[in-house]
């Protein structure tokens, strides 16, 4: 991907005040650990070589869910303009693992960021044809202003943060 | 004032006591947001006319389009029913809750379950139905109605939730701020989802191809009632079918901008139900998901109700394009003072709530706030898929009037110099008909300005037309600008151009020294000027929905510009609601090669002071300035046509330092507020544009405005005096 998508990425996750970090394989394991606390859940990575380290849990049960202060998910997808990551559903729970706890953390592989939104559902339109049933285009926390101020943190995570993952 | 009448304006009164404050200030930041958020896109044009591209083919295949989806929703494992009405939509939904001995649905937030009112129909079932939208939540709380068909809520004050809340619930320390009442709204409902045995979501686009639904959503409630409960039934109307998931693309990338003027909504959940995530069972906590068998069931009840009648009826067909956003709603100067408790019907709300309402409950439903929508137009340049809203209006207006035949009609058809059949409402009749009203006024002038002056006078208007006593009447001048320009001689001896000054009423009848100054700085500017005798453009029976008038107005108006057309000579007007007739509505009214013909050579009359000036006219012919101060105010409908920014650059040039408005209508909008039953709505509206030229910054300024409404309501509101910008650079005699 090319320098100029990944800075407009970082400049729309600036604006939306979503944090992000880059990391390489070795070092993502710091990372994490520099970003959550405990209680984290998570789901393995589908990238090669790369883990997620022992204290994360993997294998959550719905009181998992309910205490986890951080979950950590792979995002199939970065949008650049819009500072979006694609998280999709999958049968081991990326969609409650991303959705139940204060904190997303969301791994993106650098590779798999795109300019804008012709581009993903370029993409998106292949997922589904391809037999995937579901994605979520994420872009920051959930939010409501429906209690008659913005407030960051409705049904969903109060806080994103992103990790590139640089190959 | 008769007692309907009297009735409209009390509610009207106490909505905007009790919620225009707060519908206010969301819809205007709503409003601003969007102006901000659209220019973030490359090509908002280009997006907005691909969509509605997507709209049309749609809703023109949408027979195929459902047998399309039929198939890869069963291929996909789930349940497509089709439902006629709500009755047997919401018989269905029971049913498949019922095999489930469901006993509690969350639900996400959906218009078209609140059009079948599903929640009603299950909690006779005994099922208990939650709303996990905020919004919606304070609503099923406090036992309310939606206000805006995006932010259901917007009516209550973060106070009012307060106390709401603290009443209902008595929690150990009240509540008070927004993060508190939303933590705690989270917590309560995060609850009630896990202990859900079914959950229902609408859907903002369902694609044909691959079965996958969109929801545009902010706070998580959609995830989480499609996730958590093994049974997923999702309510849509059909006309929500679109071909492919690539076609969901402009959407995405318009409905938050246009709605709350947000970029893009937290989430937008793609789903092809059932789907592949694990159920999350709160009963069995202890359950590692990864061991939970997951049997997902999921049904789509695509609801029929209306809409296939709407789309074999060429004028609400546009209607089923509509991408529920709310930008009609947000940017309506009405809207923004009463909210969709007035300006809506048994469902929704807002300027395209009337062609919903006309097609999903009838003409009774949308006959109760059809009047609100003035005509100004401001929609349809907001609307994402470029609908005509004001025409369905129009065209909802028009039908009320057919459908209210009274007893005396048959007397008031022969009586009256218009194409309607009985049922228009005198009061309609006689702001349709003013073109008659004004010859006759001007013929008897100043003797019918003081006898309609008079109180007994007032009195009768006020109870048969319904015009509001506290409104100023327009002042009749007995030498109308015809009368005065065929008493004169033309002063151009080698003329640039050869224009044709369109005589609107108003001008001709009432503010006859704007058009003087028209001629004036035409010919000052070394155009011939012609004033020929031709009828008024029909915008007056336009807006009383008298379509058929209108329509006989064009084609006299055409027949008596076409000579002068195809002579070269340009069409130059003064009224802005005029010219947007020229150069919009007559497209539904003329042949295409006249409409072509008309508009292409029609031009507001500053934007063509603006033309001559680039083209060389010589600027010092006219009254320039060295910083002379001036607030003004462009009229709705010219905004529309783009034409705001010609008078500020002609102002400009000249040397005056303008300021400009930023409110979308005066709120005077032709007849509207002299209309009993609207004139403090109209007031409110007004008082707006009344503050920014008052500011400390503005108020030595010279008043400007281009409609003739404009300057009425600013005449009304302000204490010194307004004039048409034409008047202020025409030569100095």
């Amino acid at each position: 991907m090319s320098t100029g998508t990944v800075a407009t990425f970082e400049d729309s996750l600036e604006r939306l005040e979503v944090g992000w970090t880059h990391a390489s394989s070795d070092r993502l394991a710091d990372v994490l650990e520099g970003l959550c606390s405990d209680p984290t859940i998570g789901v393995e990575l589908p990238y090669d070589g790369v883990e997620l380290p022992g204290w994360v849990n993997t294998d959550p049960t719905p009181a998992d869910l309910r205490e986890a202060n951080a979950g950590i998910t792979a995002a199939g997808l970065g949008i650049a303009d819009y500072g979006s990551v694609v998280v999709q559903g999958t049968p081991d729970g990326i969609e409650p693992v991303s959705l139940f706890g204060d904190l997303h953390v969301a791994v993106l592989r650098r590779s798999d960021i795109v300019p804008g939104m012709p581009e993903a559902f370029d993409w998106l339109g292949e997922e589904f044809r391809t037999g995937h049933s579901s994605a979520i285009i994420a872009t920051g926390p959930s939010a409501t202003a429906d209690m008659g101020a913005l407030v960051k943190g409705a049904h969903g995570p109060k806080e994103v943060h992103v990790v590139i993952l640089d190959e | 004032m008769s007692k309907a009448r009297e009735a409209k304006a009390a509610k009207i009164r106490q909505l905007m006591e009790t919620e225009g404050d707060a519908v206010g200030t969301s819809t205007r930041g709503f409003n601003e947001g969007r102006y901000q958020s659209v220019q973030t896109l490359d090509d908002y044009e280009g997006l907005k006319s691909e969509a509605r591209a997507i709209k049309e083919d749609a809703i023109e295949r949408l027979p195929e389009l459902i047998d399309q989806l039929r198939e890869t929703v069963e291929s996909n494992g789930g349940t497509l029913y089709i439902a006629d009405d709500a009755a047997d939509a919401n018989q269905y939904i029971r049913e498949v809750c019922e095999d489930k001995e469901a006993e509690r649905v969350v639900k996400s937030k959906s218009m078209t379950s609140e059009e079948i009112e599903v929640n009603e129909d299950l909690e006779a079932a005994d099922i208990d139905v939650v709303e996990t939208d905020l919004g919606e939540w304070v609503l099923q709380v406090a036992d309310e109605s939606p206000s805006h068909i995006v932010a259901p809520a917007i009516h209550k004050s973060r106070e009012a939730i307060a106390d709401l809340f603290n009443e209902t619930f008595d929690p150990d320390e009240p509540l008070e701020t927004a993060e508190e009442l939303t933590m705690f709204a989270r917590e309560q409902l995060g609850e009630l989802i896990e202990g859900a045995d079914v959950g229902m979501t609408g859907a903002n686009f369902i694609t044909a191809d691959t079965g996958t639904m969109a929801l545009v959503t902010s706070e998580g409630n959609a995830r989480k009632t499609a996730v958590v409960p093994d049974t997923h039934v999702a309510v849509a109307g059909v006309e929500k079918v679109i071909p492919t998931v690539e076609d969901l693309r402009p959407f995405v990338e318009l409905i938050g901008k246009s709605g709350t003027g947000q970029d893009i909504t937290s989430y937008i959940s793609l789903l092809t139900p059932p789907v592949e995530s694990p159920t999350v069972d709160f009963d069995a906590p202890d359950t590692p998901l990864s061991e939970t068998e997951t049997d997902r069931d999921f049904h789509l009840v695509l609801i029929d109700n209306g809409r296939f009648d709407m789309r074999e009826d060429d004028q609400l067909r546009e209607t089923l394009y509509c991408i529920r956003c709310s930008a009609c709603s947000n940017v309506c100067a009405n809207f923004q003072h009463v909210g969709g408790h007035a300006f809506g019907g048994e469902t929704y709300s807002g300027g395209i709530g009337t062609g919903w309402e006309a097609g999903v409950e009838g003409l009774d439903s949308a006959a109760e706030f059809n009047d609100l929508c003035t005509g100004c137009s401001r929609c349809t340049t907001a609307c994402p898929v470029e609908i005509d809203i004001p025409w369905i209006n129009t065209v909802v207006r028009d039908r009320v009037n057919r459908g209210e035949v009274s007893e005396l009609d048959w007397l008031v058809e022969g009586l009256t110099p218009d194409e309607e059949p009985g049922g228009v409402s005198l009061q309609k009749r006689f702001f349709g008909n003013f073109e008659t009203a004004a010859k006759v006024g001007s013929f008897f002038a100043p003797v019918s300005n003081w006898a309609a002056g008079l109180g007994v006078s007032r009195d009768i208007m006020e109870r048969f037309l319904g015009i509001d006593a506290r409104r100023e009447l327009p002042a009749f001048q007995r030498e109308t600008l015809k009368d005065w320009f065929e008493n004169r001689t033309s002063r151009v001896d080698d003329p640039v151009r050869t224009a044709v000054l369109y005589p609107d009423v108003y001008t001709n009848h009432v503010q006859v020294e704007r058009g003087k100054a028209a001629v004036r700085t035409l010919e000052a500017l070394g155009v011939d000027v012609i004033v020929p005798d031709v009828r008024s453009s029909g915008r007056a029976p336009l807006s009383q929905g008298m379509i058929a008038t209108a329509e006989d107005h064009a084609h006299d108006v055409y027949a008596g510009l076409a000579e002068h057309i195809d002579d070269g000579r340009d069409i130059v007007v003064i009224e802005p609601s005029d010219l947007a007739m020229f150069r919009t509505e007559y497209e539904k009214f003329l042949p295409e090669k006249s409409f072509e013909r008309i508009s292409e050579v029609s031009y507001e009359v500053m934007e063509y002071v603006f033309g001559l000036l680039e083209h060389g006219a010589d600027a010092d012919a006219l009254s320039t300035s060295e910083g002379e101060g001036v607030a003004y105010h462009s009229h709705c409908q010219q905004r529309t046509l783009g034409l705001e920014g010609h008078t500020e650059a002609v102002l400009s040039d000249l040397g005056y330092d303008v300021a400009t408005s930023d409110v979308e209508c005066c709120g005077m909008a032709g007849s509207f507020g002299y209309k009993s039953e609207y004139y403090e709505l109209s007031v409110d509206v007004g008082s707006e544009l009344q503050g920014q030229f008052q500011t400390d910054e503005n108020r030595d300024r010279t008043v400007v405005a281009s409609g003739t409404s404009c300057l009425e309501q600013l005449d009304s509101l302000l204490s010194r005096p307004t004039q048409h910008p034409i008047q202020l650079v025409a030569p100095r005699r």
